[in-house]
């Protein structure tokens, strides 16, 4: 390390108890924010659960549906309407909606049950026990092997349920990309099957999944779509759509701003005041190195040093911390629903950068301002 | 033979208009090497001025001043910095060492100002600590020696870079009067030498023993020189 460096790292770290508050300031704030935004984003992420599941390319729906858990359904014509629109290489039915089942201890347990298209399955799980043309066997199901598969009561194949009075058997177990969001197990069948034992109302179309000949079709699919008074949105932008809806109509938006909000000012608040103090305190120390020499870019990088090593600790120290929590919230639960991203990593970044620019902002400014004179005048 | 101080006609005054505070009055003064000059007189004489124009640490209004024959004050803020670090030591009043830093680290700072290799710097600190007495302290930190040994750790501060000016500020204000007189008695055989010039500012006259010359400042002028 270049020896002036040392000299501002030995300046800052032997202040152990400035040091450990400066570090706490920030590692707390970054923690904060870090944890806030990952569990919105694994919120976000797990409530697009079964679009990202599923994975088709384009999904029609009616244009009131906001997320995948509230679809509305469409008459059974959109399929077919849809399936003769230019640019659809196919277009399948899918049924997602809400069930009650009675379990073999008679106990009641809410599940979400996804119906995929009888002829190709399109959108089907992976299994990991069973095989998938047993679906088609009499009462065929799926079970979904995550988080909430317990509360099925740990079913394998051959376990039996009652749904809607109509029996149920479980023929694979599967497991999928992104656990739901509703901590509701999840069971797959046909689409028959799905709309015959589920009470419905008129309409059961939950959705049309479609694949376009190519991707310059989209468009084209989308605006045919429109005309016949229905919302066709690419895979990417019902996940947006439904992130959407929960930032701007939920409230979790700005309780995720208010949070960020108060992780920000705490921290910079904490460190912001530590390490103006810590200037301070060695005014006249810096005072004198001007005197004996230093140059006042040789100071301002020392501090700028100090504040950009304690930052870059405590925002390691932050994320480090974030993550172990999350770590440890998931060996206890599976799908725990806090994920970090890019995003945050680096909202969280430029919020440490900020806090590191303010706090030192004002420590250079007084550095400059001191002169070596005043050193001698006492 | 270059002078190591020569200064002319300077004048410092501090505000404008009724505020105006004339600190040096048209002040003239030579130092040699090998010399050991005071400068005393009362408070707000302008001696603390005086020693900070000379030294480049505060610009005069006006005036002429020469280190080592160079114009210091037609230099830039960068290479003044430069000079004051390769040419001249300071000595403060309140010694000014860093609490978080070990003795050896403090004494070592002109030379890793200079940029010098860290473990070669603190080599070189644990050298002078040895030569102001303060062998085996070198791991210290400032606050467990006493303010004779502190003043010594500035003087070790002072000297690691050879400057060829030293510049000691009421170096015994803070030291009770035996440490006061044995740290110049020290400075005075041990660090004076016929190429170096030490500028002493003090109100201590049990000090004058080991002054080379004494210049009496009054109003911000010199009013008078004595030889010791």
């Amino acid at each position: 390390m270049k020896g002036i460096l040392k000299l501002a790292y030995k300046l800052l770290v032997n202040d152990r108890a400035k040091f450990t508050a400066l570090l706490v300031g920030i590692t707390f704030a970054v923690f904060l924010m870090m944890f806030v935004t990952s569990m919105f984003i694994g919120v976000l992420n797990h409530a697009s659960a079964t679009v990202i599941n599923i994975g088709a390319s384009i999904w029609v729906m009616d244009p009131a549906v906001q997320t995948i858990t509230n679809s509305i359904g469409m008459p059974d014509y959109v399929l077919d309407a849809v399936r003769s629109m230019h640019g659809v290489k196919y277009a399948v039915p899918l049924y997602s909606g809400g069930a009650l089942v009675k379990l073999p201890d008679g106990t009641y347990q809410s599940v979400t049950v996804v119906g995929l298209d009888d002829t190709t399955l399109f959108g089907r799980p992976q299994l990991i026990q069973g095989n998938i043309r047993d679906i088609y066997a009499e009462n065929g199901f799926i079970a979904v092997k995550d988080s909430e598969f317990s509360k099925l009561e740990n079913p394998h194949l051959g376990s039996e349920f009652e749904l809607n009075d109509h029996r149920g058997v479980i023929v694979g177990i599967a497991t999928v990309t992104t656990a739901g969001l509703y901590g509701l197990p999840t069971l797959y069948t046909t689409y028959e099957r799905a709309v015959q034992y589920i009470p419905n109302p008129r309409y059961t179309l939950s959705n049309v999944l479609v694949e376009p000949k190519s991707p310059q079709d989209i468009d084209r699919i989308k605006q045919q779509v429109a005309a016949l008074g229905y919302l066709a949105l690419t895979k990417d932008e019902f996940i947006r759509r439904t992130a959407d809806f929960y930032v701007y109509q939920t409230g979790g938006g700005t309780n995720l701003l208010i949070m960020t909000v108060i992780s920000f000012v705490v921290g910079l608040s904490i460190s912001g005041q530590t390490f103006y103090t810590f200037i301070l305190e060695n005014l006249e120390r810096f005072g004198a190195l001007k005197a004996i020499g230093t140059k006042n870019r040789d100071l301002v990088g020392m501090i700028l040093f100090q504040a950009a090593f304690t930052a870059m600790t405590g925002y390691g120290l932050g994320v480090g911390l974030c993550t172990l929590l999350i770590c440890l919230a998931r060996l206890r639960l599976a799908s725990y629903a806090a994920m970090e991203s890019y995003v945050n990593l680096l909202l969280a970044f430029g919020m440490v950068l900020i806090i590191t620019g303010v706090s030192s902002y004002a420590g250079v400014r007084r550095v400059l301002q001191i002169e070596p004179f005043d050193i001698f005048r006492g | 033979m270059t002078k190591a101080i020569q200064a002319t006609g300077v004048n410092k005054w501090f505000g404008e208009g009724e505020a105006k505070t004339v600190a040096l009055r048209d002040v003239a003064l030579e130092a040699e090497f090998g010399e050991m000059v005071y400068i005393v007189g009362p408070s707000g004489s302008g001696k603390t001025t005086l020693l900070s124009v000379l030294s480049g640490i505060l610009r005069p209004n006006s005036g002429n001043i020469s280190v080592e024959g160079v114009d210091i004050w037609s230099l830039s803020a960068d290479q003044l910095a430069d000079f004051r670090l390769n040419k001249i030591g300071f000595v403060f009043q309140d010694y000014h060492l860093f609490p978080r830093l070990n003795t050896a680290e403090n004494a070592a700072i002109p030379l890793i100002l200079k940029k010098r290799d860290w473990d070669e710097s603190m080599r070189e600190a644990a050298k002078y600590l040895d030569i102001v007495g303060l062998k085996g302290r070198a791991d210290l930190p400032p606050v467990k020696l006493s303010g004779g040994e502190q003043q010594r750790v500035a003087i070790a501060r002072a000297m690691i870079g050879e400057p060829d000016i030293l510049i000691m500020d009421e170096p015994t204000a803070s030291l009770d009067g035996d440490t006061g007189h044995a740290i110049l008695k020290f400075v005075h055989k041990n660090i004076l030498n016929p190429n170096r010039c030490i500028v002493v500012v003090t109100h201590d006259s049990r000090i004058y023993e080991f002054a080379s010359r004494i210049l009496t400042m009054e109003d911000g002028r010199i009013t008078g020189t004595r030889a010791a």
